[in-house]
């Protein structure tokens, strides 16, 4: 809990003996009244409580997109397209060639993954995603994006010393493999296909799936190794 | 893989998907979202590197709100109006009971 209450304070205890406000006070009191919550909060309850009422959002969609982000699409998504590509060199083809309709057929389409483009990580070129305007990222296939990635340190670091960044990441890169730093954008989203862990001739799509990292979606990590 | 919440804050998670909906109500373009978010962030990266938790959201929120001001969607004295009227709310709420407007 921060102390960036709009009015400073945040508990003002009730009881007789000490009736006055104590701005700043985070110590374990009883709470005779509700927690405030933070000033941006109030201010999304005022815009969700008057676009309501104006008859301009339903409140229960609301609820449906958190559920769909929080509990539905994930990297889960990603990680099923990336080891159907190591699995199938004719899926994989189609799915450089272009993403869009190859995607749509596993039904991740839609919010934020119109056009996506899949960039393939080989020994001689590794793939980073960043969004340097703000955070676009491929819902449909990633989720939300974690907060590293919307940071002001990765977003301007990955272009500018994308091996150090990788370097903090735990990726490093022989020094004749080239790094391709992929700015998305609102039009276009992308996908990093990790390169297959080596050990995993034996391993159908359903095991692969398991190896493929969020991290190595988005070109700042490598896929597991079994 | 070690799980994170997907959102920090529940009013992360509410901005979010207040926008989203908006936007697919037909209310802007996302394009139009991403150019004025990205501008903001901009703004607010003047001051200080943001972090992509609450930094980011106030960022996010500071344009929602702008735009839909803009629009006529929403009028600033009508959201601040709304804000104390929240904030009044909570306060004469007795803690554990649902906070509501009336």
């Amino acid at each position: 809990m921060g102390g960036k209450g709009g009015l400073g304070l945040w508990t003002i205890d009730g009881g007789a003996a000490h009736d006055r406000v104590m701005p700043h006070d985070h110590s374990d009191h009883d709470h005779p009244h509700s927690l405030l919550p933070p000033d941006p909060a109030l201010r999304v309850k005022a815009l969700e409580t008057i676009l309501t009422q104006k008859g301009l959002i339903d409140p229960a969609a609301l609820d449906e997109i958190i559920d769909t982000y929080e509990n539905k699409i994930g990297p889960k998504n990603g990680a099923h397209v990336v080891a159907r590509a190591w699995s199938d060199p004719d899926f994989k083809a189609a799915l450089l060639e272009n993403a869009d309709p190859v995607l749509a057929e596993m039904g991740y389409y839609g919010r934020q993954g119109e056009h996506m483009v899949v960039v393939e990580n080989t020994e001689s070129v590794h793939n980073v995603i960043v969004c340097t305007l703000c955070s676009c990222y491929p819902w449909p296939l990633l989720g939300i994006p974690p907060g590293w990635y919307k940071s002001d340190a990765y977003r301007a670091r990955a272009v500018r010393e994308p091996r150090k960044v990788l370097a903090e990441f735990g990726v490093t890169l022989h020094k004749e493999q080239a790094v391709r730093v992929w700015d998305s954008t609102a039009e276009v989203r992308y996908l990093v296909l990790p390169k297959r862990p080596e050990g995993t001739d034996d391993m159908d799509e359903a095991a692969l799936t398991a190896l493929v990292t969020r991290d190595s979606m988005i070109g700042c990590g490598l896929a597991a190794r079994p | 893989m070690r799980p994170e919440p997907v959102f920090e804050a529940p009013w992360h998670a509410q901005l979010f998907a207040l926008t989203v909906h908006l936007n697919e109500a037909g209310h802007f373009a996302w394009s139009d979202w991403a150019e004025r978010f990205g501008a903001t962030l901009k703004r607010h990266g003047l001051e200080k590197e943001l972090n992509g938790g609450d930094d980011y959201f106030m960022a996010w929120l500071a344009t929602l709100e702008t735009l839909l001001t803009e629009t006529g969607a929403a009028e600033a004295t009508a959201l601040r109006d709304m804000r104390a009227a929240w904030e009044a709310a909570y306060l004469r709420t007795p803690h554990g009971a649902p906070v509501t407007l009336d």
